[in-house]
């Protein structure tokens, strides 16, 4: 492991991923608040043209050009959508799908004509398309690390007024806040993370890295800085992983395993996060419906030895079960558990049957007693 | 006769893609309808996974297994992702964005995996070979047929089937879900054949245009078809003749540029959607800023003559029914005065008695209709 640590390709690698984690797992977070995960999708495909234009323009695979040639057409396809929602009666998901489809349809066309053209240096194009980690130079570490760097500072200097354009604009545009420029600086910012990420996930899956870190660190914190702060993290977590376990075994690509690490902590963030975990919902749910089904034996068998006028009322097991049309033999057995309840025997019946004890018989009527609503 | 029909290659490549077009665009309508565009693009990520699984599993290349086999990752997906989204903790398009990325990049690692044994490479999952369909046929009655144009002419024949079939219940279903569901229509389960539909279809054309193309033959055409009609089977027939369109010029264009054809065919049909996008006789940007335009003329020419009418022989008419007044008092430019006089004149509206304004019978006529629509 150490010896990995030390190879220069596999720390080249870790830096990229470590900046594609940074940068796609807080300007997602964005995104996802603001409802534009899909965004992310036909941003990431309609780079695809750009890459191939800024190779025209460069004539090699100058990572700069290239780059830039990406967030150019990433935000012409943001606009294209904004045109196509704004002036005519298409619908924003066809026209993410639109812009999604014939930007990458023209990038394929690019792509092949270059191809066609025979130029030499042409092969580390299709890198581009599921991301080759391998092939990041150190030098192109220096224009991912920039791009980063300024759109975190970009966040840090606008935070106030992200926070509140995500989440409600209706306000921020009271206060006078400019809220299309700010939602033009974000919808930027994602065209930002995919271009960073560009080398290592590629086109066809930058989607996932804009919105899986998101959804995971949504499920651990309330604050959106400790949302930021923990896509940041887990989108390191799964870049680093997954890169450098594709630089060591040949012949898989970087972005789906990338991809599969960050889906794997999403599905534990899913399941396993305190308060919004899945598991610790079910876990509450059962724990609820076993209090509920509790007490509603309770002041059944409170209800009958009322109605006898016998504070020791024996009832019979099948007809607690009918009453309540659920066996109740489970629920009685924890009510017993905790003293509230006893099994007896009524002679010369040979069916169970069981009777609150004192303990059981105050508790009923401390639930009888208490107010409507109030569940103590 | 048939035989040359067969044999001739460019002619097979322009129907292949013409099928893939029809086929989609039967299906994609109501997707664009129903708002679920983008889902057409999670389908055809994911039926990668599919189609690896059941080949690496039944040795199944092509043919109704394949189809059917790999289809049902397609509607997998919708399943995961309408689940994910029923756990209330991501909304529905985050949902999207990470179902299908999971599915995609267990099938691209498969691919790298198993790269020796499988008969599709990373190049045509996303951008297919629909120019060499013609090498892999099949021996149909006695005549070499490309297998990919068989498996799409089945395609289109069971989706031409499916609309024609299930025309009304599809038609309620996609406009008034609640009102099928009241009668009994069974909403969700139209909504899962549609996608498993959309799935074969898919996996139909895969080897044709690979995975993000098809998506352009999905949404695109029906789009386009959406800016020009209000009728369903009028958009279905304009969906298709635009798909149909765009094989024959994307099949032309692709030869004269030397580029890829599948590719081109769908730039083709991002091309239509920009037609009928700016020059939609009823929904078109063109029409539309022409009839504001027409709108606002008329409202001026209401203006003056009302402003001429209620201050026809007044007190004040040497004031106020003068070209000047209309500045002052109207507040208009000077320019948009004068054209709004000399309209009013063409259209024999108003008239000039030396410095006055007047009506003419018409153009108080026209005042009065406005004013006194009782009188009529």
């Amino acid at each position: 492991m150490l010896a990995l640590l030390g190879d220069y390709t596999i720390q080249t690698v870790a830096m990229g991923a470590a900046l594609l984690g940074i940068s796609s797992g807080v300007l997602g977070c964005f995104a996802v608040l603001r409802k534009q995960s899909l965004l992310g999708d036909t941003l990431s495909h309609a780079a695809l043209p750009g890459i191939c234009i800024g190779f025209l323009i460069a004539g090699s695979r100058d990572i700069g050009t290239i780059l830039a040639g990406a967030l150019v057409t990433g935000a012409a396809s943001a606009l294209v959508v904004l045109l196509l929602t704004r002036m005519s009666r298409l619908k924003t998901d066809a026209a993410l799908g639109i812009a999604l489809s014939v930007s990458f349809a023209i990038g394929v066309v690019l792509l092949t004509h270059i191809q066609g053209g025979g130029n030499a240096s042409q092969g580390g194009l299709d890198s581009f398309l599921f991301g080759q980690a391998a092939a990041i130079l150190r030098g192109d570490l220096w224009i991912m690390g920039g791009v980063t760097l300024s759109a975190l500072a970009l966040v840090g200097l606008l935070w106030k007024e992200f926070k509140l354009v995500s989440f409600d604009p209706g306000f921020a545009t009271s206060l006078g806040l400019p809220v299309v420029a700010l939602e033009v600086a974000m919808t930027t910012m994602v065209a930002l993370a995919v271009v960073v990420g560009l080398q290592m996930v590629g086109v066809v899956l930058m989607t996932a890295m804009i919105v899986a870190p998101a959804v995971a660190a949504r499920q651990w914190t309330h604050s959106l800085g400790g949302m930021v702060t923990l896509a940041a993290l887990f989108g390191t977590m799964a870049g680093v992983s997954g890169a450098v376990i594709s630089a060591t075994v040949r012949g898989l690509s970087t972005g789906p395993l990338i991809v599969l690490a960050i889906s794997a902590i999403v599905l534990i963030s899913l399941v396993l996060a305190p308060g919004r975990g899945l598991a610790w919902a079910s876990l509450r749910r059962r724990r609820d419906r076993r209090r509920l089904a509790g007490r509603q034996v309770l002041s059944t068998l409170y209800g009958l030895a009322a109605e006898h006028g016998d504070q020791g009322y024996r009832a019979e097991l099948g007809a607690l079960d009918t009453f309540h049309g659920t066996p109740t033999r489970q629920t009685l057995q924890q009510l017993e558990r905790r003293g509230l309840v006893a099994p007896v025997t009524h002679a010369p019946e040979t069916t169970p049957h069981w009777e609150l004890t004192k303990a059981g018989f105050a508790e009923a009527r401390r639930i009888d007693d208490a107010p409507e609503g109030d569940d103590r | 006769m048939i035989e040359a029909f067969f044999l001739n290659i460019s002619l097979m490549i322009m129907l292949t893609g013409a099928l893939v077009g029809c086929a989609s665009s039967l299906v994609g309508t109501f997707l664009v309808l129903r708002g679920n565009s983008m889902l057409s693009d999670a389908i055809s990520h994911s039926i990668i996974f599919g189609i690896v699984v059941v080949w690496l599993l039944t040795g199944a290349a092509s043919g109704p297994v394949q189809i059917v086999g790999a289809a049902m990752t397609g509607v997998l997906t919708v399943f995961l992702t309408e689940l994910l989204f029923s756990t209330r903790r991501v909304k529905y398009d985050a949902a999207i964005g990470l179902v299908f990325p999971v599915l995609f990049s267990v099938g691209v690692l498969l691919l790298n995996l198993y790269a020796r044994d499988v008969h599709i490479d990373q190049h045509t999952v996303l951008l297919g070979e629909i120019g060499f369909v013609w090498l892999d046929t099949v021996d149909l009655a006695g005549y070499e047929i490309p297998r990919s144009l068989i498996s799409m002419s089945v395609m289109t024949v069971v989706n031409l089937l499916f609309v024609r079939v299930l025309y009304k219940e599809l038609k309620i279903t996609t406009f008034d879900p609640a009102l099928a569901a009241a009668l009994g229509f069974a909403p969700t389960a139209i909504f899962y054949a549609l996608l498993f539909l959309t799935s074969a279809t898919a996996v139909a054309a895969f080897d044709a245009v690979g995975a993000v193309l098809l998506v352009a033959f999905v949404i695109v055409p029906p789009s386009a078809a959406y800016l020009l009609t209000d009728r369903l089977w009028v958009m279905l027939a304009i969906g298709m003749a635009i798909s149909i369109a765009s094989s024959v010029s994307g099949y032309y264009l692709a030869v004269v540029l030397d580029v890829s054809i599948g590719g081109m065919m769908a730039v083709m049909t991002g091309v239509f959607l920009g037609l009928a996008f700016l020059f939609g006789p009823r929904y078109g940007v063109i029409a539309r800023l022409h009839r504001q335009r027409t709108e606002r003329e008329a409202n001026a020419l209401r203006t003056v003559a009302i402003h001429l009418y209620s201050h026809e022989d007044g007190t004040q008419q040497h004031e106020e029914n003068v070209a000047r007044a209309l500045e002052t008092h109207l507040g208009w430019t000077a320019r948009h005065a004068r054209a709004v006089i000399a309209q009013g004149l063409t259209r024999n509206l108003l008239a000039r008695q030396d410095n006055l304004l007047v009506l003419t019978p018409k153009g108080r006529e026209h005042a009065r209709s406005i004013l006194e629509p009782w009188r009529n």
